[in-house]
């Protein structure tokens, strides 16, 4: 295992962790389920790489405009779906992304279904590390301010928040815009790792498990994203022999978490300091208290 | 002009296979209001199923067709006991029924992938391919053989829920569950009803759209379409999952006929587009009240 193979699996890993992020402020804290987040990846990482190559920009600026014009797509399919109830929000990504998928593979500007590659490699380790952390500073504030809590509201009780004077449809809309531009900026940030795009990338096999790694690490944590991106998009590199299965395997886990452990792997808890030294103590203290009862 | 009734034919008989496979869907969402997207892994393995015992065991195609139904039927209720039963009694968020769906659908997808492999399987040859001509249209054996089984499988299947005891409980618990419950209806029961007759039609449907294209692990995803079917007719409606299904497929078949197959993927969801923006209670929904 050399430095460069380890280096590659944790920029994965992080490109993993920034779509899951945006997944986890949409799935896990506003309660909403997409079926197209990959589609919103790819279109980041059209558009990125359209901006970097055919127009010459530098990286960030790119990136950026991948992220917003997915969010500007995704602005669309929720003025269209969020004011229903019922599954037609789920439905519309389920088409979203296929329809994306299906629109690539035809552009031949782009490729086509053959791929573009040649796209210039600018992520490295560092400038991952750095929107990675970036992007977990922000979604942290957002969900302590009062948007992130009027989120958490929507996806508790949606009509009592409803009743107590929360836009329910316009919180819907930030939380999805926020999570595209998430996916986007992670999408052109894959083209710029790999060299290379083709719509068969972002199938809906990937938007599914970037929601299996959301419910692994906890709907509502996102130290529980973290931990779920890293882990399980580390695993399956060490598994190799088992890779068939691993899917096979991630379903049965998705229903057993789903009927034993809805809250998933930190259950709504977020990592902090103080919690672990409030566990060690806690757990010193009643070590004491039992020797004190022996006496 | 021809060529366009003979389109017209090829829609009509691959969306009566999308109807079945949108009614299955349609019943559970009418009852459980959640999107049961394990449905495509159920129709995948009815198809499978049928492929099995006619390539394998050579079994006469009724007996296959029967079985390919009953042994996807008896999926789908495992798939209710095992995955939405438990959250049902823990009266869990609609959001679990969601993901505990897509796992199941994951699982059932990539365990064939894992024991029977990836490829392509084509089904043996059961009908000769010789069309039936009448005037100037042909009407493939198999395409008619299609439309016939859908329109009796609907036909029995809105019998039963207009006119049987059981039906009729079917329709007070899409009405109200708490009500139909208090009134003596054992929803559990209905509930495990819906969900062996969703999947026998889907079996059904599997097998027959595999006969016709060929058999893969992602079959299913074409309930993608028998989805936008529903949505497009109504969800939650049977009439409207029926006429929207068979809407859809003559849409496709248009398309393919005359502009590309390319597109016919594409329209399938600007249809989606466009009732969204029309008419998002689709053709016949009876949720009106849920556009807030």
């Amino acid at each position: 295992m050399d430095w460069f193979y380890i280096q590659g699996i944790l920029i994965l890993a992080g490109i993993n962790l920034l779509a899951v992020l945006g997944l986890s402020l949409l799935t896990g804290f506003t309660g909403l389920f997409s079926f197209g987040h990959a589609g919103f990846m790819a279109i980041g990482a059209y558009t990125t790489a359209i901006m970097s190559v055919k127009l010459h920009l530098p990286f960030i600026p790119s990136l950026m405009i991948g992220g917003l014009i997915a969010a500007l797509v995704s602005l669309l399919i929720g003025k269209l779906t969020l004011n229903l109830k019922g599954d037609y929000f789920c439905i519309a990504t389920l088409g979203l992304g296929e329809a994306i998928r299906l629109i690539l593979d035809n552009v031949q500007y782009l490729g086509g279904a053959r791929g573009w590659p040649g796209i210039p490699l600018k992520t490295t380790l560092l400038n991952v590390v750095i929107i990675d952390i970036i992007g977990i500073i922000i979604l942290v504030n957002l969900i302590r301010s009062k948007h992130g809590r009027n989120m958490i509201a929507i996806r508790e009780e949606e009509m009592a928040s409803q009743i107590i004077g929360i836009n329910v449809f316009r919180y819907k809309m930030i939380s999805l815009m926020i999570s595209a531009i998430y996916a986007g900026v992670a999408g052109g940030m894959l083209g710029h790792y790999l060299g290379f795009l083709q719509p068969k990338m972002f199938q809906i096999v990937k938007s599914t498990e970037l929601t299996i790694i959301v419910i692994f690490g906890g709907l509502g944590s996102i130290s529980g994203s973290v931990l779920g991106a890293l882990v399980l998009t580390s695993l399956p590199e060490m598994l190799r022999t088992f890779a068939q299965w691993r899917l096979v395997v991630y379903g049965i886990a998705v229903i057993f978490i789903m009927i034993s452990r809805p809250q998933g792997l930190m259950g709504g808890h977020e990592f902090s300091f103080h919690a672990v030294k409030k566990i060690i103590s806690s757990m010193f203290y009643r070590k004491k208290q039992r020797g004190l009862g022996g006496r | 002009m021809a060529g366009f009734m003979q389109q017209i034919i090829n829609g009509l008989s691959i969306g009566s296979v999308y109807a079945l496979m949108a009614v299955g869907y349609s019943l559970v969402y009418s009852i459980m209001n959640f999107s049961n997207f394990a449905h495509g892994g159920v129709i995948m393995i009815g198809a499978y199923i049928g492929f099995f015992l006619l390539a394998a065991y050579k079994m006469p195609f009724y007996v296959a067709f029967a079985l390919a139904g009953a042994g996807a039927g008896l999926l789908a209720l495992i798939i209710e006991r095992v995955a939405y039963s438990p959250l049902r009694k823990r009266k869990a968020p609609f959001l679990y029924f969601i993901i505990s769906a897509m796992g199941a659908s994951i699982f059932l997808e990539n365990i064939v992938i894992a024991t029977i492999g990836p490829t392509f399987k084509t089904y043996p040859k059961v009908f000769s391919t010789q069309p039936i001509t009448v005037g100037s249209l042909s009407v493939g054996r198999l395409d008619l053989i299609m439309f016939v089984i859908s329109a009796i499988s609907l036909a029995i299947l809105i019998f039963v829920i207009e006119k049987t005891k059981i039906g009729m409980a079917i329709r007070g618990t899409a009405y109200s569950v708490r009500a139909s419950a208090l009134m003596g209806v054992n929803t559990d029961h209905v509930i495990m009803i819906v969900f062996g007759l969703g999947g026998l039609l889907g079996g059904i449907a599997g097998m027959l759209f595999g006969m016709k294209y060929t058999v893969y692990p992602q079959i299913g995803f074409i309930t993608i379409k028998s989805f936008i079917a529903a949505v497009f007719g109504g969800l939650g409606s049977l009439p409207g999952a029926v006429i929207g299904s068979v809407l859809l497929g003559i849409i496709e078949t248009l398309t393919s006929g005359y502009l590309s197959s390319q597109f016919r993927d594409l329209i399938a969801f600007a249809l989606l587009i466009v009732v969204l923006i029309v008419r998002p209670m689709g053709l016949m929904g009876k949720f009106t009240e849920d556009k807030a």
